[in-house]
């Protein structure tokens, strides 16, 4: 299959995490796959003239255009015109060569949550009116209307995150090779499952601080961050502490909180982003299908139950009591 | 066509969004015009909320160079409050910067400068055999060996930085995680690793070697590795003279510590070195889509012009240092660290800054393993920041492309004034109100152009040459 893969408004740092693709490398891995780039911005030798012929050939229906990725929100200012993001060289901005381009491909992915939803780009007063491709924000209908469907029948397959792991960007790409991602492979948010289905949460190394709400009261103390600093993994999809970023790495290992980046409107939580907002000195975001007098409940009685062990180390910036399992019985 | 005007776009392998418009005589470039297509506006998203939003956002003004971002916020909200980092906090925040930066150097050379010389109006050169084995574009050997070895390389960033690029573990006091024994032996094997790769694939020899070439014309006779291909190169097609530049360069300085930087901080002008002094800068705005008068970044604004007047034609903003155009990135840095080579370099073109870059990740090297046989284990590498409530600050610091620097004004303890004045903000500025065209603009003023050339080679050279961040120019 073949991918065209055009940068919008965003900061290209989705391909950048997808370059970090290892075992094997991402150049490996598309080919191995069948997979090949009819053109991308940071990896073709094509440049102006040679790329303008390669569009102009895909919006004539010259080329079949399989997968058309997108990374970066669509700016539609100012004023509708989406002039604050003209495909340069083209005279024609970012928003009409999307718009023509959408229909004529058999899958359209968005990569990265500006595409999908808007994402950072589309922050504070959205400077530049940007929406992502089927989304703006929550709402259904971004640039490319909620019913839109491209040639291959599903939507707008919204691989979220800022920036997105590389493993979730090639394997959606090698399951639409495959012919193996349908509809009910996508969530609500035409996520795909494989890793929306997953929390933040499962997996953190930060687990057992959570069970007792032994909390972290600074970044670079070891406890839980959800109680005072914003944290919210347990609401927040993502297979982030299951399959780990970089080597080893992942926001909660890095010792910073999980900002749901893999969701619409993150980049507004309407507090600052490593603050918990509370009434009455309680956290108002609890997980998000758990019962809020249960959750009350179990919290007081393992805050209760909390060994000296994780309230030392939860405010420590290294592990300062070690763990000491009792001896086998002899 | 060697009369009349050409526009240049889709401009690829550089980040982010770039249309250059050439107006030719005599088979050779008379005028560019250098336009940044697209604004976001990360400055005004900013205004009125909490300082500490500043460390998630501003990252995210730019995927590849989203730790300088994140570097610059952290030191400019800590300015503000009057706070020092721990000590090594600052280290590891210094360490974590230059992995990204090398990662940079290693990128462009790799995947977005050397590809062009695959390109088929090469093929009667002796090297071009070579050049498509190596570096043609996505399956060249050397592409294969740099994406992996970078790749690797950023597991110190898994490690110690949580994931890149958007990392949150730089913060005013330091960084939020405390790396153990372990952790300090594990960024010490990944270094060393790096180091075999780049002395047995870039470079062809020791580091230490390529780093005490101190002339031009020492440097012409390196034949070693991929850095060796391309000085023959660079030779046979006289890439000095392609694309020169005025010889005034800019540095914040690179990885500050407790007895200086790494890499100085300075300017560089009339071939000589003075003190960094940004009094007399300005961000003018005449041939900017933007309104408002020209300001000092501690006073400027982002106005953008919707109606895009006609006698504009850039997003970006026009930075001058005391009325001049500056040029920053690698071969600045080094020029103004005083390296002999960088010195006898100065006032190149593409083969200047090529080489800047080379030296650069020949010399970071050894500063990357300085930093982590310097890590102290035992050491608190966070000394928390309160939240600042008023004040304003400046946070400065060298990005893989250059001088980038963040002005916060904070009042009632929310962001009254958020200003970023990015590398590639200096490099690709459009023209001033005096006419003055920016650094990339100056540079592709005779550049030839041969017949039947609509995209022409030689531009593409110059521009990558400065290695552009347009996502960071505009913002």
């Amino acid at each position: 299959m073949n991918i065209l893969w055009l940068q919008a408004s965003g900061c290209g740092g989705c391909t950048m995490s997808l370059l970090c693709a290892e075992d094997p490398n991402v150049i490996d891995l598309l080919e191995g796959a069948g997979l090949r780039f009819l053109w991308h911005p940071a990896l073709s030798l094509e440049t102006g003239g040679e790329v303008r012929a390669l569009l102009d050939r895909i919006a004539m229906g010259e080329v079949a255009l399989d997968i058309l990725c997108v990374e970066g929100a669509i700016a539609r200012g100012p004023r509708g015109t989406g002039r604050f993001q003209m495909l340069s060289g083209t005279g024609r901005s970012v928003l009409d060569w999307v718009r023509q381009l959408a229909p004529l491909a058999r899958h359209v992915v968005a990569v990265g949550s500006c595409a999908a939803f808007g994402g950072v780009t589309s922050a504070g007063e959205n400077p530049s009116d940007a929406a992502g491709l089927q989304y703006e924000g929550t709402h259904r209908g971004g640039v490319l209307p909620a019913a839109f469907r491209p040639g291959g029948g599903l939507p707008v397959i919204n691989i979220a995150g800022c920036p997105t792991h590389p493993d979730w960007v090639t394997e959606t790409l090698m399951l639409l090779a495959q012919d193996a991602l349908g509809a009910d492979d996508l969530d609500a948010l035409a996520r795909p499952l494989f890793f929306a289905q997953h929390l933040v949460h499962h997996g953190c190394p930060k687990n057992e601080f959570y069970e007792y709400k032994a909390s972290a009261t600074q970044l670079c103390e070891m406890g839980c961050m959800m109680e005072h600093l914003g944290c919210v993994g347990t609401q927040a999809v993502g297979d982030c502490n299951i399959r780990p970023w970089n080597g080893s790495g992942s926001c909660t290992r890095g010792g910073y909180p999980c900002i749901s980046c893999t969701a619409p409107e993150f980049e507004e939580p309407k507090h600052a982003f490593t603050e918990t907002p509370k009434v009455a000195g309680i956290p108002v975001g609890l997980p998000s299908d758990m019962p809020k007098a249960w959750f009350m409940a179990l919290a007081s009685l393992s805050k209760a139950a909390t060994p000296e062990r994780l309230s030392k180390n939860a405010v420590a910036d290294r592990v300062e009591v070690v763990p000491s399992p009792r001896k086998p019985n002899g | 066509m060697t009369q009349g005007r050409l526009i240049v776009g889709p401009f690829n392998r550089v980040e982010g969004d770039l249309e250059v418009h050439l107006d030719l005589a005599d088979g050779a470039v008379a005028r560019a015009r250098v336009n940044a297509p697209l604004y976001r506006g990360f400055e005004r998203m900013l205004m009125g909320r909490p300082p500490s939003d500043a460390l998630t956002l501003t990252p995210r003004i730019c995927g590849i160079c989203s730790i300088s971002q994140s570097a610059a916020a952290a030191r400019a909200l800590a300015d503000a409050g009057g706070h020092a980092p721990a000590p090594q906090g600052a280290a590891m925040a210094a360490l974590i910067h230059a992995v990204e930066n090398v990662s940079d150097h290693l990128f462009h050379f790799n995947l977005f400068f050397m590809p062009d010389f695959t390109r088929p109006v090469y093929a009667d050169r002796p090297w071009h055999g070579q050049a498509v084995e190596r570096f043609t574009a996505q399956t060249g050997g050397a592409q294969r060996a740099a994406i992996g070895a970078r790749a690797a390389l950023m597991h110190i960033l898994g490690l110690m930085a949580g994931k890149w690029p958007h990392t949150l573990a730089i913060q005013p006091g330091g960084v939020t995680r405390a790396p153990g024994a372990s952790d300090k032996v594990r960024i010490l094997a990944s270094l060393t690793a790096f180091r075999r790769y780049l002395e047995g694939t870039v470079f062809g020899g020791p580091l230490e070697d390529f780093a005490a070439l101190s002339t031009r014309d020492a440097l012409l006779g390196w034949d070693r590795g991929d850095a060796g291909l391309f000085l023959r190169i660079a030779a046979d097609l006289d890439l000095d003279r392609l694309g020169r530049g005025a010889g005034r360069y800019l540095s914040f300085g690179a990885y500050p510590d407790a007895g200086g930087h790494a890499f100085a901080p300075g300017i560089w002008r009339d071939g000589a070195r003075a003190p960094l002094d940004l009094a007399d800068m300005v961000e003018d705005l005449s041939h900017a889509w933007m309104l408002g008068p020209a300001s000092h970044p501690a006073d400027g604004q982002t106005l953008p012009d919707e109606d895009m007047r006609a006698d504009a034609y850039s997003w970006c903003k026009a930075p001058r240092l005391a009325g001049a155009p500056m040029e920053t990135g690698a071969l600045a840095r080094q020029v103004i660290d005083g390296h002999p080579l960088a010195r006898d370099l100065a006032g190149g073109g593409v083969l200047a800054r090529v080489a800047g870059r080379l030296l650069e990740l020949a010399r970071s090297q050894a500063v990357m393993e300085d930093l982590a046989r310097g890590i102290d284990p035992a050491a608190p590498f966070m000394d928390p920041a309160p939240e600042v409530q008023d004040g304003h600050g400046v946070g400065l610091v060298e990005a893989a492309r250059g001088a980038l620097g963040h002005w916060v004004r904070i009042e009632k303890g929310r962001i009254a004034s958020y200003q970023i004045v990015a590398p590639t903000t200096w490099n690709f500025s459009p023209r001033d109100a005096q006419g003055q065209p920016g650094p990339l603009e100056a540079a592709l003023v005779g550049a030839p152009v041969q017949p039947g050339e609509t995209t022409p080679v030689s531009v593409q050279h110059i521009v990558r040459s400065f290695d552009p961040c347009m996502v960071c120019t505009v913002h």
